[in-house]
Protein backbone atom coordinates (compact mmCIF):
# COMPACT_ATOMS: atom_id res chain seq x y z
CA UNK A 1 0.00 0.00 0.00
CA UNK A 2 1.28 3.35 0.02
CA UNK A 3 0.66 6.37 2.13
CA UNK A 4 1.25 10.46 1.36
CA UNK A 5 3.81 11.34 3.70
CA UNK A 6 5.58 14.76 3.32
CA UNK A 7 3.46 15.55 0.22
CA UNK A 8 4.84 12.08 -1.70
CA UNK A 9 3.43 8.48 -2.01
CA UNK A 10 5.38 5.94 -0.11
CA UNK A 11 5.06 2.97 -0.22
CA UNK A 12 4.44 1.25 3.45
CA UNK A 13 3.18 -1.69 5.32
CA UNK A 14 -0.06 -1.96 6.79
CA UNK A 15 1.26 -0.73 10.03
CA UNK A 16 2.92 2.18 8.43
CA UNK A 17 6.52 1.03 8.08
CA UNK A 18 8.33 1.98 5.10
CA UNK A 19 9.14 -0.92 2.42
CA UNK A 20 11.44 0.55 0.41
CA UNK A 21 14.36 2.59 2.33
CA UNK A 22 15.15 4.61 -0.58
CA UNK A 23 12.12 6.07 -0.56
CA UNK A 24 13.03 7.86 2.85
CA UNK A 25 13.92 11.40 3.12
CA UNK A 26 14.41 13.84 6.34
CA UNK A 27 11.06 15.30 5.09
CA UNK A 28 9.06 11.97 5.75
CA UNK A 29 11.44 11.56 9.00
CA UNK A 30 9.42 14.80 10.57
CA UNK A 31 6.34 13.73 9.21
CA UNK A 32 6.59 10.10 11.03
CA UNK A 33 8.12 11.26 13.62
CA UNK A 34 4.90 14.01 14.32
CA UNK A 35 2.14 10.78 13.63
CA UNK A 36 4.22 9.15 16.49
CA UNK A 37 4.01 12.02 19.14
CA UNK A 38 7.81 11.96 18.66
CA UNK A 39 10.37 15.16 18.78
CA UNK A 40 10.53 17.95 16.71
CA UNK A 41 13.34 15.93 15.44
CA UNK A 42 16.68 17.37 17.13
CA UNK A 43 20.24 16.27 16.82
CA UNK A 44 20.26 13.43 19.16
CA UNK A 45 17.41 12.03 16.92
CA UNK A 46 19.00 12.24 13.75
CA UNK A 47 22.14 10.84 15.28
CA UNK A 48 19.95 7.50 15.83
CA UNK A 49 18.17 7.95 12.59
CA UNK A 50 21.34 7.77 10.46
CA UNK A 51 23.15 4.94 12.71
CA UNK A 52 19.92 2.48 12.47
CA UNK A 53 19.89 3.07 8.63
CA UNK A 54 23.72 2.32 8.60
CA UNK A 55 22.95 -1.21 10.27
CA UNK A 56 20.08 -1.79 8.62
CA UNK A 57 22.05 -1.42 5.32
CA UNK A 58 24.44 -3.98 6.52
CA UNK A 59 21.90 -5.91 7.20
CA UNK A 60 22.45 -6.15 10.99
CA UNK A 61 19.92 -7.41 14.05
CA UNK A 62 18.85 -4.37 16.20
CA UNK A 63 18.26 -4.97 19.81
CA UNK A 64 17.66 -2.57 22.17
CA UNK A 65 21.34 -3.65 23.60
CA UNK A 66 23.18 -3.49 20.58
CA UNK A 67 22.07 0.26 20.63
CA UNK A 68 22.55 0.73 23.87
CA UNK A 69 25.97 -0.24 23.16
CA UNK A 70 26.78 1.67 19.92
CA UNK A 71 28.18 4.70 21.02
CA UNK A 72 25.36 6.78 20.06
CA UNK A 73 22.79 6.81 22.76
CA UNK A 74 22.62 5.72 25.68
CA UNK A 75 19.35 3.31 26.50
CA UNK A 76 18.14 6.15 28.88
CA UNK A 77 18.67 8.55 25.99
CA UNK A 78 16.84 6.47 23.56
CA UNK A 79 13.85 5.79 25.88
CA UNK A 80 13.76 9.98 26.12
CA UNK A 81 14.65 10.60 22.48
CA UNK A 82 11.45 8.19 21.36
CA UNK A 83 9.15 7.79 24.29
CA UNK A 84 6.62 4.69 23.64
CA UNK A 85 9.00 1.65 22.17
CA UNK A 86 12.27 3.30 21.44
CA UNK A 87 13.02 0.63 18.91
CA UNK A 88 10.13 0.65 16.98
CA UNK A 89 9.57 4.10 17.03
CA UNK A 90 12.87 4.87 16.02
CA UNK A 91 12.83 2.14 13.24
CA UNK A 92 9.48 3.59 11.37
CA UNK A 93 10.70 7.20 11.65
CA UNK A 94 14.43 5.99 10.05
CA UNK A 95 12.30 4.20 7.55
CA UNK A 96 13.51 0.76 8.03
CA UNK A 97 11.54 -2.39 8.56
CA UNK A 98 10.07 -3.11 12.10
CA UNK A 99 12.51 -4.94 14.66
CA UNK A 100 11.84 -8.29 14.96
CA UNK A 101 13.74 -9.21 18.11
CA UNK A 102 12.57 -9.68 21.71
CA UNK A 103 15.44 -8.02 23.31
CA UNK B 1 -17.36 -6.68 31.27
CA UNK B 2 -16.36 -4.61 28.39
CA UNK B 3 -15.73 -6.59 25.38
CA UNK B 4 -13.37 -4.48 23.74
CA UNK B 5 -9.87 -5.38 23.50
CA UNK B 6 -7.56 -3.61 26.45
CA UNK B 7 -3.59 -2.49 25.77
CA UNK B 8 -1.76 -3.64 28.69
CA UNK B 9 -0.19 -0.76 30.35
CA UNK B 10 1.86 -2.20 33.25
CA UNK B 11 3.30 -5.37 34.09
CA UNK B 12 3.97 -6.26 37.37
CA UNK B 13 6.30 -9.68 37.55
CA UNK B 14 7.21 -11.76 40.40
CA UNK B 15 9.89 -13.93 40.43
CA UNK B 16 10.86 -16.72 42.90
CA UNK B 17 13.42 -18.67 41.80
CA UNK B 18 17.06 -18.10 41.86
CA UNK B 19 18.23 -20.08 39.55
CA UNK B 20 19.51 -18.99 35.84
CA UNK B 21 16.32 -20.20 34.20
CA UNK B 22 14.07 -19.02 36.81
CA UNK B 23 15.30 -15.20 36.82
CA UNK B 24 15.66 -15.03 32.93
CA UNK B 25 12.33 -15.17 31.71
CA UNK B 26 11.15 -12.17 34.05
CA UNK B 27 14.08 -10.20 32.58
CA UNK B 28 13.31 -10.89 29.19
CA UNK B 29 9.25 -10.17 29.44
CA UNK B 30 10.39 -7.00 31.38
CA UNK B 31 12.53 -5.36 28.92
CA UNK B 32 10.25 -6.18 26.36
CA UNK B 33 7.43 -4.30 28.19
CA UNK B 34 9.52 -1.48 28.26
CA UNK B 35 10.55 -1.84 24.42
CA UNK B 36 7.15 -1.30 23.61
CA UNK B 37 6.08 1.45 26.10
CA UNK B 38 4.59 -0.75 29.07
CA UNK B 39 5.89 -0.16 32.24
CA UNK B 40 7.39 -2.80 34.04
CA UNK B 41 8.10 -3.77 37.77
CA UNK B 42 9.94 -7.00 38.96
CA UNK B 43 9.53 -7.70 42.31
CA UNK B 44 12.57 -10.22 43.66
CA UNK B 45 11.49 -12.18 46.67
CA UNK B 46 12.55 -15.83 48.23
CA UNK B 47 15.49 -17.35 45.92
CA UNK B 48 14.32 -14.69 43.34
CA UNK B 49 16.96 -12.33 45.37
CA UNK B 50 20.06 -14.51 44.17
CA UNK B 51 19.17 -12.36 41.17
CA UNK B 52 19.79 -9.01 43.05
CA UNK B 53 22.31 -10.14 45.69
CA UNK B 54 25.80 -8.37 44.58
CA UNK B 55 27.37 -11.50 45.82
CA UNK B 56 25.61 -14.08 43.89
CA UNK B 57 23.51 -11.99 40.85
CA UNK B 58 26.54 -12.97 38.31
CA UNK B 59 26.95 -16.91 39.26
CA UNK B 60 23.08 -17.99 38.77
CA UNK B 61 23.05 -21.20 37.58
CA UNK B 62 20.90 -23.81 35.44
CA UNK B 63 19.23 -26.71 37.30
CA UNK B 64 20.74 -30.08 35.93
CA UNK B 65 18.78 -31.83 38.91
CA UNK B 66 15.23 -32.15 38.87
CA UNK B 67 14.85 -30.58 35.10
CA UNK B 68 13.12 -33.02 33.49
CA UNK B 69 13.13 -30.71 30.53
CA UNK B 70 17.01 -30.71 30.40
CA UNK B 71 16.91 -32.87 26.73
CA UNK B 72 15.81 -29.29 25.10
CA UNK B 73 19.83 -28.54 25.72
CA UNK B 74 20.44 -31.42 24.16
CA UNK B 75 21.25 -30.00 20.72
CA UNK B 76 23.44 -27.52 22.19
CA UNK B 77 26.05 -30.28 22.94
CA UNK B 78 25.16 -31.92 19.34
CA UNK B 79 22.65 -34.58 20.54
CA UNK B 80 19.23 -34.60 19.73
CA UNK B 81 16.48 -32.73 21.36
CA UNK B 82 14.78 -36.16 22.35
CA UNK B 83 17.33 -37.40 24.50
CA UNK B 84 16.81 -37.47 28.17
CA UNK B 85 19.63 -35.98 30.52
CA UNK B 86 19.82 -38.77 33.45
CA UNK B 87 18.97 -36.44 36.76
CA UNK B 88 21.83 -38.12 38.43
CA UNK B 89 24.34 -37.06 35.77
CA UNK B 90 23.11 -33.40 36.92
CA UNK B 91 24.30 -34.01 40.67
CA UNK B 92 28.05 -34.17 39.15
CA UNK B 93 30.47 -32.06 40.35
CA UNK B 94 30.61 -29.22 37.23
CA UNK B 95 27.29 -30.30 35.20
CA UNK B 96 25.26 -27.44 36.32
CA UNK B 97 28.15 -24.85 35.65
CA UNK B 98 28.29 -26.55 32.03
CA UNK B 99 24.88 -26.61 31.22
CA UNK B 100 25.10 -22.59 32.31
CA UNK B 101 28.52 -22.28 30.34
CA UNK B 102 26.61 -23.49 27.55
CA UNK B 103 23.38 -21.74 27.73
CA UNK B 104 25.19 -18.13 28.66
CA UNK B 105 27.20 -18.70 25.27
CA UNK B 106 24.08 -19.41 23.43
CA UNK B 107 21.84 -16.15 24.87
CA UNK B 108 25.05 -14.35 23.82
CA UNK B 109 24.23 -15.24 20.09
CA UNK B 110 21.32 -13.73 20.98
CA UNK B 111 22.26 -10.63 22.15
CA UNK B 112 20.46 -11.54 25.43
CA UNK B 113 22.65 -9.76 28.09
CA UNK B 114 24.36 -11.16 31.42
CA UNK B 115 22.06 -10.62 34.46
CA UNK B 116 23.69 -7.56 35.70
CA UNK B 117 23.89 -5.89 32.35
CA UNK B 118 20.07 -6.85 31.89
CA UNK B 119 19.63 -5.08 35.61
CA UNK B 120 21.25 -2.16 34.20
CA UNK B 121 19.52 -2.43 30.86
CA UNK B 122 15.70 -2.17 32.49
CA UNK B 123 16.42 0.41 35.25
CA UNK B 124 17.85 2.42 32.49
CA UNK B 125 14.69 1.64 30.57
CA UNK B 126 12.75 3.46 33.18
CA UNK B 127 11.76 -0.15 34.66
CA UNK B 128 11.46 -0.73 38.65
CA UNK B 129 13.35 -3.23 40.52
CA UNK B 130 11.77 -4.13 44.10
CA UNK B 131 13.33 -6.49 46.82
CA UNK B 132 10.88 -8.55 48.93
CA UNK B 133 11.25 -7.46 52.51
CA UNK B 134 9.83 -10.41 53.95
CA UNK B 135 12.03 -12.46 52.12
CA UNK B 136 15.37 -9.78 52.96
CA UNK B 137 14.46 -10.86 56.30
CA UNK B 138 14.36 -14.52 55.95
CA UNK B 139 17.96 -14.52 54.78
CA UNK B 140 19.48 -11.65 56.70
CA UNK B 141 20.23 -9.39 53.91
CA UNK B 142 20.49 -5.65 53.65
CA UNK B 143 19.84 -3.25 51.14
CA UNK B 144 23.76 -2.83 51.01
CA UNK B 145 23.99 -6.61 49.98
CA UNK B 146 21.80 -5.60 47.08
CA UNK B 147 22.94 -4.28 43.30
CA UNK B 148 22.43 -0.41 43.08
CA UNK B 149 20.05 -0.33 40.53
CA UNK B 150 17.34 -1.73 43.00
CA UNK B 151 14.77 0.67 43.35
CA UNK B 152 13.06 -0.40 46.95
CA UNK B 153 12.80 -3.01 49.27
CA UNK B 154 9.15 -3.44 49.73
CA UNK B 155 6.62 -5.61 51.61
CA UNK B 156 3.79 -6.66 50.05
CA UNK B 157 1.48 -4.52 50.73
CA UNK B 158 3.69 -2.34 49.46
CA UNK B 159 3.84 -4.08 46.32
CA UNK B 160 0.20 -4.14 45.57
CA UNK B 161 0.34 -0.29 45.79
CA UNK B 162 2.46 0.37 43.28
CA UNK B 163 0.79 -2.35 40.94
CA UNK B 164 -2.04 0.08 41.10
CA UNK B 165 -3.94 1.20 38.32
CA UNK B 166 -6.19 0.12 35.25
CA UNK B 167 -4.67 -2.07 32.67
CA UNK B 168 -1.67 -3.24 35.31
CA UNK B 169 -1.54 -7.14 35.30
CA UNK B 170 0.56 -9.27 37.82
CA UNK B 171 2.33 -11.76 36.77
CA UNK B 172 3.67 -14.81 39.12
CA UNK B 173 7.23 -16.33 37.29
Amino acid sequence: MTKNIAESEIDVNEEGYLTDMTQWNEAVAEAIAAEEGVGPLGEGHWKVIRYLREQQEKGAALTIRSMGKSGVVTTKELYELFPGGPLKKSSKIAGIPKPVGCI
Amino acid sequence: MSTESQAVKKICLIVSKGSLDGVYPALIMANGARMEGIEASVFFTFFGLNALVNKTLDHLKVATVGNSALNMAMPMLGLPMTMPFPTWMGAIPGVSAFATHLMNKEMDKLDIPPVREFLELISDSGGKLFACKLAMDMFKLKREDLCDRVDDVLTVGQFYEESAGEGTHILFT
